[in-house]
């Protein structure tokens, strides 16, 4: 056991670190886990949020895999023909690392897929989800 | 001394660029220089905030594709842009909203050919709604062209037209 727990905290530590390899996504979860008065986010909420066909918003774009696609190491394409780049970190190390640019986005795409606007949580669970990815 | 020389070489590049590509155009144009009047080559968008806002989810629409007041009723529509919320900070629509309407097909009393057709009392909001364009994609185009999954939508100008992006339009 003495053994065990060092490396175990190791290999959690690691995980830690590569998630959240980027100090500038670091801050973007930091804002959010502050505004939504949490410590920590939720993968698979993320995943959730992101792959569930919604009510509320645009009947044409009732899904945010609509345009981003269901691959997200792969690009996504949206309704005017444009390549989207790839949600996931990994495919895409620039994700989630300008602050103005992700506030931009969720206002505008939670709005279209959801009829409304995302709590802080929701934004931290996504931004977890293609972190883990 | 080092920047002076890095600037002159980027300069003479951009001239060699544009020197080439008067040159193909040429080419592409059977000996007549491309101008704002042909039906084929719209100028693109020049401004950089301009260009970069209205091309991520499309390309960039050349501005003289569509009379100002089309441009005016576009931009003051962003929340809801075709079914999609797009909207910009205020300042950042109001640099658009005037770039649009001083570059526009009617900009500056011009009356040209994209006019054509377009009632007075009418204002577009889709490019493929204005008749110079159904006239231009009326005829060549083969049924389903559009809906084609490689095309997907009359906004997808690149799918067909590949030097769109450069203001090329001409039949491919």
């Amino acid at each position: 056991m003495k053994i065990i727990y060092p490396i175990l905290t190791a290999a959690a530590l690691s995980v830690a670190t590569m998630a959240a390899a980027d100090p500038a996504r670091q801050a973007i979860v930091d804002f959010y886990a502050n505004a939504a008065g949490v410590t920590d986010f939720s993968a698979e909420g993320g995943k959730s949020l992101f792959e569930t066909t919604q009510v509320g918003g645009q009947p044409d774009t009732n899904v945010c895999t609509a345009c981003h696609g269901t691959n997200h190491t792969d690009t996504g394409r949206t309704r005017a023909g444009k390549t989207i780049e790839p949600m996931a970190v990994s495919a895409n190390p620039a994700r989630f690392t300008d602050l103005e640019k992700v506030e931009k986005w969720f206002r505008r795409n939670c709005d279209t897929v959801l009829g409304r606007q995302c709590t802080a949580h929701e934004k931290g669970n996504v931004i977890a989800y293609f972190s883990s990815l | 001394m080092k920047d002076t020389v890095s600037t002159r070489y980027v300069l003479s590049t951009g001239a060699v660029a544009i020197i080439a590509g008067a040159v193909l155009a040429v080419v592409l144009f059977d000996g007549a220089p491309t101008k704002a009047s042909d039906d084929d080559y719209f100028q693109p968008v020049q401004d950089e905030i301009v260009k970069s806002e209205c091309s991520e989810c499309h390309m960039a629409f050349p501005p003289g594709m569509l009379p100002a007041r089309s441009w005016q009723k576009i931009v003051a529509g962003l929340e809801d842009h075709f079914g999609e919320n797009a909207s910009l900070a205020p300042v950042t629509t109001r640099h658009i909203t005037e770039y649009l309407v001083a570059n526009a097909a009617d900009a500056g009393g011009n009356s040209s050919g994209v006019l054509r057709g377009l009632d007075e009392a009418d204002t577009p909001v889709r490019i493929s709604e204005m008749p110079w364009w159904v006239r231009e994609h009326r005829e060549e185009i083969r049924d389903g062209a559009f809906q084609d999954p490689r095309v997907g939508s009359k906004a997808a100008c690149t799918a067909c037209h590949v030097g769109a992006e450069q203001g090329v339009f001409e039949d491919d």
